[in-house]
């Protein structure tokens, strides 16, 4: 019984030449399409390993402890990238530390309070347009706001044009992260007879950490190699500073000075630059991505 | 039974308790006041941070904008020394170099999210995913640089001779393949961009195409269909609306980069017609030209106003590719 049934289904072309060429044809698509995808996929693997190698043929070479400990010095004189180094924590660490508090409480209204207000909706839209917006133009602002009145390029400016990057990044994992939240985690603090705002900072924040850690790591890992913001704002710096009042050297900025020019040993150092910034950018993510996974 | 007699027993010192209890929730009525405060303020915050941007660029750049009127987008003319700005190259080289870039990108990107939804056995998914993620997460400057001392000497010694010879000498594309091969480019920033945008557009993609609810595909399998004709005939009509918003996300990218298009795309300030040849993009021009713009001068206002016209393009792009994956990613 089972076997007519079977035939019958598989029979609609009678000629079975028909019927074989035809499933041959779908077969024959099916598989270039797929054989396609899978070349698809191995070039982006392929890229991000020409990247990573090509960093660590060129960068590796000129990577030694004077890279850390000198400071940069004009070419043929054996100079470092320290101040870039310290220049470029600075102003991240100023970066995220103005920004995060602000994405997270930005994040934690469009969770927490008005949910589907028009207020609300308009400010998650504003902050996915700052998501995804040209960085440069985050500069030309500071450079327009910060800069002009204040009379100077600063490392007060790069770290306000980095906080701005910092802060829709924030938002994002912020709010999905405690989306994920159970209502009835919440309903359970309220019954208890808690106020709404230890309701969020004693128990929603903390359930949600982990996963608002992770937009934290990953907003430092994306303003660590953030150069267009910092050009008009921190400017840089060849010699050793750190005060913030000034301009201020980065790691980005100076890479794209050193590999922009003639001279042998400094676009060396500009690979080794660009070796270490991207171990750290892609280490941060790793790491973010994996704690993540611990959590899903 | 006897369980439930503690309870009522219970209720009178819970009435004692009450005072502390409308103290606790007095400070907690203010405490929630200040959060929920504190709170909205941020969000209008971010409100006024997008309008300030949008403000300060069109502010800096009316000047140009008084100056050379409509004419400052039209106008292919950027001559610093006769103080002649217009924006009609950057926004030609803006938006060619992105749109090929699109081109170039969402075939592979559509491959990586078909193979990483479908094909790849479950143990591979993750990783995989992951590493075309990181893709996404290496900086812009690095992208450049790749590009600079790899993909160009590559351009210049082997594709680009190879398409100037083959499609260069046919009648009509011919144009578009033509002139010397420099490396750098038009088309050799678009294959940076499209780099670039790639793992931005797998993974909408990827993400997308996992909202198709299982039993779609199942009866599709079920009727016989090949993994190729499952994803044409049920997947993509089903979450065609997200693909092509997660395009524009990508298109979005593509507008603004800065770094990397300023290190391979040649910058001169002409129209070719030839992918080979130099150009520039709004993005690349603001970087390239800030340091040599006096405070003040007519030329720091056309580059504002360059930024203006950057932001509008973006926005707009930005906007709509929100709008197309709001139902899908949220539903």
């Amino acid at each position: 019984m089972s076997a007519t049934t079977l035939s019958h289904a598989t029979s609609p072309a009678k000629d079975p030449k028909v019927a074989a060429a035809l499933g041959r044809r779908r077969r024959q698509v099916a598989l270039a399409v797929k054989a396609a995808c899978y070349a698809a996929t191995a070039l982006g693997l392929l890229l991000l390993l020409s990247i990573l190698v090509t960093l660590f043929w060129n960068g590796f070479s000129a990577l030694s402890l004077s890279v850390f400990t000198t400071v940069t010095k004009p070419p043929g004189s054996n100079g470092g990238l320290l101040n870039p180094i310290i220049g470029s924590l600075i102003q991240t660490v100023i970066g995220t530390a103005v920004g995060t508090p602000i994405g997270l409480l930005v994040g934690t209204y469009l969770a927490e309070y008005d949910k589907g207000s028009p207020l609300a909706n308009a400010v998650r839209f504003v902050s996915d347009i700052l998501l995804s917006a040209p960085s440069i133009l985050i500069g030309l602002f500071v450079y327009q706001s910060l800069v002009v009145p204040f009379g100077g390029f600063s490392g007060w400016a790069g770290s306000a044009a980095l906080a701005v990057i910092v802060i829709p990044i924030v938002v994002r994992t912020t709010e999905d992260m405690l989306r994920l939240l159970p209502d009835t985690l919440r309903e359970a603090v309220i019954g208890l007879g808690a106020p709404k705002w230890k309701m969020i900072t004693l128990v929603c924040w903390r359930a949600a950490a982990s996963g608002i850690m992770t937009g934290i790591l990953l907003a430092i890992a994306r303003v660590a190699g953030e150069t267009a913001p910092l050009l008009f704002t921190s400017l840089g710096n060849l010699n050793w500073s750190v005060n913030l009042s000034a301009p201020m050297s980065s790691l980005p900025i100076t890479i794209f000075a050193y590999a922009g020019s003639p001279y042998e040993d400094w676009i060396a150092l500009a690979w080794a630059g660009a070796l270490i910034i991207t171990l750290g950018v892609l280490g941060l993510n790793i790491i973010a991505r994996l704690a993540l996974r611990g959590r899903k | 039974m006897q369980q439930a007699v503690p309870v009522p027993a219970n209720a009178p010192p819970g009435g004692t308790a009450r005072p502390s209890a409308l103290g606790g929730r007095g400070s907690g009525a203010t405490g929630d006041a200040i959060f929920a405060v504190a709170c909205r303020c941020a969000g209008v915050f971010v409100l006024l941070l997008l309008g300030a941007i949008i403000v300060e660029l069109f502010l800096g750049g009316m000047q140009a904008f008084r100056t050379f009127g409509l004419s400052f987008v039209t106008s292919t003319e950027w001559d610093p020394v006769q103080e002649l700005f217009g924006a009609g190259v950057s926004i030609y080289g803006t938006v060619v170099t992105a749109v090929l870039a699109l081109l170039l990108a969402v075939p592979v990107a559509f491959g990586v999210a078909f193979y990483l939804t479908e094909l790849a056995p479950n143990w591979l998914r993750r990783p995989v995913g992951m590493a075309i993620e990181l893709l996404a997460a290496i900086p812009s400057i690095i992208y450049g640089m790749w590009g600079f001392f790899v993909i160009v000497p590559l351009m210049s010694i082997y594709i680009q001779p190879f398409f100037i010879d083959t499609l260069g000498e046919l009648p009509l594309i011919g144009e578009l393949f033509s002139g010397a091969p420099f490396g750098t480019g038009i088309f050799t920033a678009a294959l940076i961009l499209a780099i670039m945008v790639l793992p931005f557009i797998a993974a909408t993609m990827r993400d997308v195409f996992e909202t198709v609810p299982a039993v779609f595909k199942e009866s599709a399998y079920g009727l016989g269909c090949t993994q190729w004709e499952v994803v044409r005939r049920v997947v993509l009509p089903y979450t065609r609306i997200s693909v092509v918003g997660g395009i524009m996300l990508g298109l979005g990218r593509a507008l603004g980069e800065t770094m990397a298009v300023t290190f391979v795309i040649g910058n001169a300030n002409r129209i070719s017609t030839s992918l080979f040849g130099p150009g520039n993009t709004i993005a690349s021009v603001i970087a390239l030209e800030f340091g040599e713009a006096q405070l003040g001068s007519l030329k720091l206002s056309a580059l504002l106003g360059l930024g203006f016209i950057l932001f509008v393009i973006s926005f707009i792009v930005l906007a709509a590719s929100r709008f197309l994956l709001r139902t899908r990613l949220q539903g």
